[in-house]
């Protein structure tokens, strides 16, 4: 079985995130990029997957080259190989052509199941997933938040505030996990030593037969972007018996009581 | 009937699984009453559209096309894709608008993709300006505004829950039925569902007005009872952060934050939370923020209102006793 699992850099939500008013695009340069934590998850998946199983992982991602070694990690987390779509053309890229040029790259890195985390931290979109399972034509199972890989098919539950929706289907696939799922095992120093020497292909959009420049397709653009003015502090007292009543008094106020 | 009003936006209505009107469809009608005409989508089981379709048209539908098919409940997201792809054909509209739900999301993908239409996601309010449809985000937590549009086409919007404020104005209840072709794409089948027997008369996180979360300072999920109380005493729904939920004090769909849910209420109360900055990414859109913490170097009063130092079972017990005198 071949798994393909898609990863994604982002920057460290545990800093200052940048947007470029110029360009619009991330900052990338203003704060520590890192491996998005539901992608390690959805590698964790994978690679528990293959720990008992007969199963190939590969990780794939779109991002500018800098970003390979960011990828490496899923290397050294443990999968066999990575592929990266990495063209310049591409920066800026709207979730349609993400989604077209991811789509190529995993029909030609060929798969059985795929797998991705439901949102990402800096997009936070999740549309992704279903998105190549239509231009893949296979099923999706998102946000699954438990997963049962078998031979030839795939099942987990789906926890809503409404309740609980339990899904399968037939190999190939799409799914999506969430944070539910277990946390991602840590490279260790030999698994770091084994990356180095790990396939790892870089393509270009032409590659994949994808214009990125291609303007017949609808896009959808960023025509505006504000930073918003950060967020004042306001009244700050220490509690000196009465912290609750003037609380109180502070919510009659502004009508919020 | 194919007099479709000039300026259509189109809709796609969300049922409980209890066949009513999800609480998003009044916002999703509401902001499509703000750039044009609300025309609705529901796709149902057999016998379920008439109470939807009515629902709707209270909430603004000018008109509502039903589409009535089992395989809504045997089939995930295909049946509903296939559905809006019948719609958006013979509607032609300027603008499609989704709940940002885990089944919008889905629905949003596959028929962009389907359509190769321009997709905008996670919106907090649309727009119209002489050149069409406008979505306005609030990204990286709340520290930018971003406008969207498409270059051309209809825009795919997924709208966030409880974010849109205007609701349009009752319609008259116009219905009409369409008959959409499967396409035949490859489905995941839904093999069970399990409802969650809401035995709360909270007010749910998402969208809520208030909202009152603890954090790691309330200790154990026995004292996290204190949250509930002042949550009650104001009508507010119930957050934490991600260490009381990573600690067992409350289910994870409370979470606030990045990784959890976002939340923009009108009054927003901290106890016990430090602030970290992936908490405040999910609240710091609330218009006024108090917080409780003893440790007054917490994160959390860079964004507070009213901040008070002190012991979250000293203060909050008092600020509880004195509300509720204020109701006598």
């Amino acid at each position: 079985m071949k798994i393909i699992v898609i990863v994604k850099e982002v920057p460290d939500t545990y800093g200052e995130r940048k947007l470029d008013l110029e360009t619009g695009l991330a900052d990338r340069a203003a704060s520590e990029p890192v491996l998005d934590e539901i992608g390690e998850r959805a590698l964790e998946v994978a690679l528990s997957h293959a720990d008992a199983n007969e199963a190939e992982v590969v990780v794939m991602s779109m991002a500018p080259e800098r970003a390979a070694a960011t990828i490496r990690k899923g290397l050294a987390m443990g999968a066999a190989s990575a592929v990266q779509v990495a063209d310049p053309g591409l920066a800026g890229a709207d979730l349609g052509l993400t989604a077209r040029t991811l789509a190529a790259a995993i029909r030609k890195t060929g798969f059985d199941l795929v797998i991705t985390g439901n949102l990402s931290t800096d997009g936070s979109g999740g549309v992704l997933p279903a998105m190549l399972a239509e231009l893949l034509d296979v099923p999706n199972l998102t946000a699954l938040s438990s997963v049962e890989i078998a031979a030839d098919s795939v099942s987990g539950g789906r926890d809503s505030d409404d309740g609980t929706m339990r899904l399968s289907a037939k190999l190939p696939a799409v799914i999506s996990i969430t944070e539910a799922l277990p946390d991602a095992r840590f490279p260790n120093f030999k698994g770091i030593m084994a990356a180095k020497k790990k396939p790892f292909e870089t393509l270009a959009a032409a590659d994949l037969g994808i214009d990125p420049q291609d303007l017949s397709v609808a896009a959808s653009i960023m025509t505006a972007i504000a930073e918003k003015p950060p967020r004042s502090a306001g009244v700050k007292i220490t509690d000196e018996g009465d912290g609750g009543v003037k609380i109180a008094e502070f919510l009659v106020e502004n009508r919020l009581a | 009937m194919t007099d479709y009003p000039a300026d259509p936006i189109l809709v796609l209505l969300e049922a409980t699984p209890t066949g009513e009107l999800a609480k998003s469809a009044a916002g999703l009608l509401g902001a499509a009453s703000l750039i044009g005409t609300p025309v609705a989508l529901a796709v149902t089981a057999a016998g379920r559209s008439q109470a939807i379709a009515e629902q709707a048209a209270a909430a603004g539908a000018e008109r509502v096309l039903v589409v009535e098919t089992e395989a809504v409940v045997a089939r995930l997201s295909v049946p509903i894709a296939d559905a809006l792809a019948a719609a958006a054909a013979v509607v032609a509209p300027d603008a499609v608008l989704i709940s940002n739900s885990m089944e919008g999301r889905d629905v949003a993908g596959r028929f962009a993709a389907r359509t190769s239409a321009a997709l905008a996601v996670d919106a907090v309010g649309l727009s119209r300006d002489a050149e069409g449809v406008i979505a306005h985000h609030s990204v990286y937590g709340g520290a930018y505004n971003v406008d969207s549009a498409a270059t051309f086409g209809p825009l795919v919007v997924t709208v966030r829950e409880g974010a849109v404020e205007a609701r349009a104005e009752a319609r008259p209840v116009a219905i009409e039925t369409l008959e959409p072709q499967p396409s035949g794409k490859a489905a995941a089948s839904i093999e069970s569902f399990e409802s969650v027997t809401a035995t709360s008369t909270r007010p749910e996180l998402k969208g809520a007005t208030k909202v009152v979360s603890g954090g790691r300072g309330l200790g154990s999920a026995e004292s996290f009872a204190l949250v509930e109380q002042l949550a009650d005493t104001l009508g507010a729904a119930i957050g934490a952060s991600r260490a009381a939920v990573d600690a067992g004090y409350i289910p994870q769909s409370h979470q606030v934050g990045q990784t959890g849910v976002s939340v923009s209420p009108h009054l927003y109360v901290a106890l016990g939370i430090s602030g970290a900055i992936q908490h405040r990414a999910g609240m710091q859109t609330a218009k006024t923020i108090v917080a409780v913490n003893k440790d007054p170097d917490a994160p959390i009063f860079e964004v507070a209102d009213f901040g008070v130092v002190g012991d979250v079972f000293t203060v909050v017990p008092q600020l509880i006793s004195a509300l509720a005198e204020r109701k006598k």
